[in-house]
């Protein structure tokens, strides 16, 4: 298959994937954006305004970027780890694998679609945001950065669970038990500075602090981990996963007999 | 004349154990009209999985075109249409995107696979719901969009596994004279069906598959001759029954 025809394959998917995220943008636009809208209510307006600033930062201000990235995160592995998985419960996904595009191909769509996903539902959250807190962008390169391996990442490990779910039940247990309480242990809600030190230790186990706070220092300017560290760690597990999604792939886990 | 398909000494043993394919060889010639027949279980959807990437062999050399379908895959893929048993498009998506799209996975252009995709559709008499969601059509029209999406990349070989299950008769007749013209104009067709008056109908060679071994394969007419005045049904279900010792 020639570069061009890759690229129209690619584009197509992306298409594809756009088309079905706004065809059904009650279940994919939507909630998450009332769901952050109430955080930014409840926790931001009501109860953050009789807390201490955090960092010199008042409460909304603090969490808003962590509740922007919360949305990002769940909307991109909730993308591809459902996409992928109705694509193979209903066979769908023979489509793309009788054509001649290759595996890499296959999952850079899959993963484009999450990472779509996370930013339009990221964009409209940031809009509602703005009705609750005043937002200064402290560095543009580091913000997008974040954004973008942040549901590239979350995209892959949603791809992941996708391959190996054998139930409906098999796509909501990650994100259930797993995805939601690292997030909301994150670093959303509070700096791990206002931790004991073993707390604090604690916390730096879970790799969603770390993006979270990418992404705060991109806004605001402050991070309770150094930012290359962060980074690292984005890299890191970018890698990983990856690597697991081709092998899987070359495998033909899940799809091919 | 070179071969659409050439399998050799092909197996396929699953992870369960099942010896699906046990060391087939067969060619399909490039314009022939192959009617690939079975019982259920035999190995056909094996064998046609294996031609399309869905299936990897276990041993043996399978090739589309000269192209080996998983050393050269993407070659190989770009020459085949196939129209799966079931139904696998998505439903909730408009019936020209359901073909749209399959082409351009091929890398053929949006604007490009909307003007191919008229003739096809008009065709297969689904151009007046091109607009609707798949899940609004009769079950033969749901059949004819399948055929219509496997066909928008204008393939040279077109693998229908039991493309008329459940079509009435009269869309059956009509779904012949359209594979019939298809073949007339150069495409190498294989057949799986289990209407056997089908593959009589259809088909210049016949190639009957038991238990994972090819137990004949020649043209149909050698095969007629060969039984005298007896039906294709006739033929396979004597063979099928001596191979399998029991009356079907």
């Amino acid at each position: 298959m020639s570069a061009s025809k890759m690229w129209t394959a690619y584009l197509t998917v992306m298409r594809k994937e756009l088309v079905r995220i706004f065809r059904i943008w009650a279940q994919t636009i939507l909630p998450p954006v009332v769901t952050t809208s109430l955080y930014f209510i409840v926790f931001g307006t009501f109860i953050g305004s009789q807390l201490a600033p955090i960092q010199g930062l008042s409460y909304i201000q603090f969490i808003v970027p962590g509740l922007i990235m919360m949305s990002i995160i769940t909307s991109s592995y909730m993308n591809t780890v459902s996409n992928f998985y109705f694509a193979k419960f209903m066979r769908n996904i023979d489509e793309m694998l009788v054509s001649p595009m290759p595996d890499w191909l296959v999952i850079a769509g899959f993963v484009s679609g999450g990472v779509m996903r996370g930013l339009i539902v990221g964009f409209f959250v940031l809009l509602v945001s703005l009705f609750f807190s005043h937002l200064a962008i402290f560095n543009i390169f580091i913000l997008v950065a974040a954004v973008l391996m942040t549901s590239v990442l979350f995209s892959l490990a949603g791809l992941i669970n996708g391959v190996y779910a054998k139930g409906f039940d098999g796509i909501s247990i990650v994100p259930t038990f797993v995805l939601t309480p690292l997030t909301y242990l994150g670093g959303i809600f509070y700096s791990i500075s206002q931790f004991p030190e073993f707390w604090q230790k604690v916390s730096l186990l879970n790799p969603i602090l770390y993006m979270v706070n990418a992404f705060r220092y991109g806004f605001l300017g402050v991070s309770d981990v150094p930012v290359w560290i962060c980074f690292s760690v984005l890299v890191g597990f970018t890698l990983i996963f990856t690597a697991i999604v081709a092998f899987l792939f070359k495998r033909g886990m899940g799809v091919k007999n | 004349m070179a071969s659409a398909v050439s399998v050799s000494n092909l197996k396929k043993t699953y992870d369960t154990g099942v010896e699906a394919l046990k060391g087939i060889t067969l060619q399909v010639e490039e314009g022939d009209f192959f009617a690939l027949l079975g019982p259920n279980g035999a190995g056909k959807t094996t064998l046609i999985g294996i031609l399309t990437g869905l299936v990897y062999k276990t041993g043996g050399e399978a090739e589309i075109f000269g192209h080996d379908t998983q050393t050269d895959a993407s070659r190989a893929k770009t020459y085949i249409g196939l129209v799966p048993q079931e139904f696998n498009f998505n439903i909730f998506e408009k019936v020209e995107d359901i073909v749209v799209t399959q082409a351009g996975y091929y890398g053929i252009p949006r604007a490009q696979a909307i003007k191919d995709a008229e003739p096809i559709l008009k065709d297969l008499g689904l151009w007046e719901k091109r607009r609707e969601p798949a899940q609004k059509l009769s079950g033969g029209m749901k059949r004819r969009l399948m055929i219509a999406r496997a066909l928008i990349h204008k393939p040279k070989l077109l693998i229908l596994d039991e493309p008329t299950a459940g079509v009435d008769v009269e869309l059956r007749r009509h779904m012949w004279t359209f594979l019939r013209k298809m073949n007339a104009e150069g495409t190498t067709i294989i057949l799986t069906t289990h209407y056997l008056e089908e593959a009589e109908q259809l088909c210049r060679t016949v190639a009957v598959i038991n238990k994972g071994e090819i137990l004949i394969n020649e043209t149909m007419q050698n095969l007629l001759e060969r039984y005298g005045e007896k039906k294709l049904e006739d033929i396979y279900i004597n063979l099928i029954e001596g191979e399998n010792g029991q009356t079907i």
